[in-house]
């Protein structure tokens, strides 16, 4: 699935919150570098508060790295490229004013799209991700999961050629996210989109990832980045197979140590990490 | 955001409506039977059948309006006064949390006092007549409505700018699309209550030092010692301002809809 082209390229970026020697300054991340394929799936995963959140933004341009470089598809990042790059974010992040079809049209408003084109676009992406009977619903009337599948196709909707995913099924129940991810490896197998995916789940991160870039804790840096040999979309058998558990156990290997070590941060710090890295 | 209210009232609705209209006869009743029977005196409580009366004709004469217009003028410059101020500055400052926390504080403290004891003070500056009353208005209405810009501006999840500008959003979007309607129920409450205010302390004011207006009138009959004229003024007056006030939760919960 991974071809040679580099879609995006992250450069020596580090980021601090805060001004050195305050109280509530923390290095979120440290030197990171990284290359991402067109057409595949990276998954960042880490403990809490270990920057990947961070550096999800900062490849959107969403937020500015205290120094480094991050380039999409050849331009440098300096701000937010809506023509390139689409976000789904952890939950909530619907206007909870409009209507699931107005959320998604909203996003081709602000581009510009024309009204007949927009109707089509949304259409379309509702039908994707299984919505089609709720485009007149508010997101206060849908229940989780579908609140992500709405975000999701609000993404789908822009048609760029990548997606950056912080944690999108984080909030939802444990059978919710598992039948998400498995529509989401079918999708996307289809779409031959280049994606970023959070995650703090093991499962998930094996499930979904041509590649898993395993991040240390705090201030957060690539530890070791994991391939995962499996053609998409990814059956759900292949979760009970022997290579997902051999994977998932090496992952769990890399991330326990520095799992420990960030809870030992956060009580020396007396302050929960998910409130820094988010953001 | 469905429309729960609006559809046909509950049972209990009901009775609660009917007990609160069985309060308000009762209480013409006992002022009746206090006035007729019990014999209070009439110089402190005239019939209510004289104040229905009195009531008839002056709107039958008309020669409220005169007073009617002081009142609803001053309230009318006074509201846009602090609208204007309120909007403008209160959005200006939301646009930066240092600016939300040096005046936000500083403004909810303004607030809490008696703003109507600088009525003298208003007198003083601006005449008897109604500029001092507009004075007072605007800067009693203010603080509600300013308040409620800088917390309905101010407090719009991270998230949806975030979300709104990793579209591409620009200003105008971001601000038409997704801060407007963020901000827009609690700033209505703020007009609400910047509204109510407003009239009340004009009105109140118009009874302490003034040259026209519906609360002058009202003292100008007490110090006449025409009661049961004073008593028909002030059901107007009632009226007038239930009448406004419902206009404008309305309007509120209208605009809270849309």
């Amino acid at each position: 699935m991974v071809t040679a082209e580099t879609a995006i390229k992250v450069r020596g970026v580090s980021h601090q919150f805060g001004v050195e020697g305050d109280r509530r300054f923390v290095r979120a991340l440290a030197d990171t570098s990284l290359d991402i394929a067109r057409g595949e799936l990276l998954c960042l995963i880490g403990p809490s508060g270990c920057g990947k959140s961070t550096l999800l933004n900062i490849i959107g341009g969403l937020m500015e790295p205290s120094s480094g470089i991050v380039e999409v598809r050849g331009q440098h990042v300096r701000g937010p490229l809506p023509a390139d790059i689409a976000f789904v974010f952890q939950e909530n992040s619907l206007f909870p004013w409009n209507t699931v079809i107005e959320n998604i049209e909203l996003g081709m408003i602000f581009q510009g799209v024309a009204k007949s084109e927009r109707t089509a676009r949304a259409a379309e992406a509702l039908e994707a991700v299984g919505l089609k009977d709720f485009a007149q619903h508010y997101p206060s009337q849908l229940s989780g999961g579908m609140r992500q599948r709405a975000a999701l196709a609000r993404a789908l909707s822009l048609q760029t050629p990548i997606l950056l995913m912080d944690e999108p099924f984080g909030a939802l129940d444990e059978q919710t996210r598992m039948i998400l991810g498995e529509d989401l490896s079918v999708l996307l197998a289809r779409s031959r989109k280049t994606i970023v995916f959070v995650t703090h789940s093991l499962g998930e991160a094996v499930f979904l990832a041509d590649r898993v870039a395993v991040f240390s804790a705090r201030p957060g840096r690539i530890k070791q980045v994991i391939a995962v040999d499996e053609p998409h979309p990814r059956k759900p058998e292949f979760v009970t197979s022997a290579k997902f558990t051999s994977l998932r156990n090496e992952l769990y290997g890399l991330l326990h140590d520095e799992i420990r070590k960030a809870v030992q941060q956060s009580a020396a710090a007396g302050t929960a990490p998910a409130a820094l890295g988010r953001a | 955001m469905v429309g729960k209210t609006g559809e046909r009232p509950s049972r209990d609705a009901l009775a609660s409506r009917l007990i609160q209209a069985c309060f308000l006869v009762s209480l013409v009743v006992v002022w009746y039977l206090a006035a007729t029977r019990w014999g209070v005196n009439r110089l402190l409580l005239p019939n209510p059948l004289a104040v229905y009366d009195n009531l008839l004709d002056i709107l039958q004469s008309g020669e409220f309006i005169d007073d009617l217009n002081t009142t609803l003028g001053e309230l009318a410059v006074a509201f846009a006064i602090s609208v204007t101020c309120g909007l403008t500055l209160g959005y200006l400052i939301s646009r930066s949390s240092y600016w939300i926390e040096v005046f936000d504080p500083l403004f909810a403290a303004i607030y809490s006092i008696p703003i109507i004891l600088f009525l003298p003070l208003f007198v003083l500056f601006f005449g008897l007549g109604p500029p001092s009353k507009i004075a007072l208005g605007a800067s009693i209405s203010f603080f509600p409505i300013v308040i409620n810009t800088i917390a309905g501006f101010g407090h719009v999840d991270r998230l949806l700018v975030m979300a709104a500008r990793s579209m591409g959003a620009s200003n105008y979007h971001l601000f038409h699309h997704v801060l407007l309607p963020a901000a827009l129920p609690v700033i209505l409450t703020g007009l609400r209550m910047g509204f109510t205010t407003a009239l009340l302390s004009i009105i109140g004011s118009e009874t302490l030092a003034s040259l026209a207006g519906l609360g002058h009138r009202i003292v100008h009959l007490a110090e006449a010692m025409e009661m049961a004229r004073m008593f028909a003024y002030i059901v107007f007056v009632v009226a007038i301002a239930v009448t406004l006030n419902t206009i404008v939760s309305t309007l509120e919960a209208r605009g809270r809809r849309n």
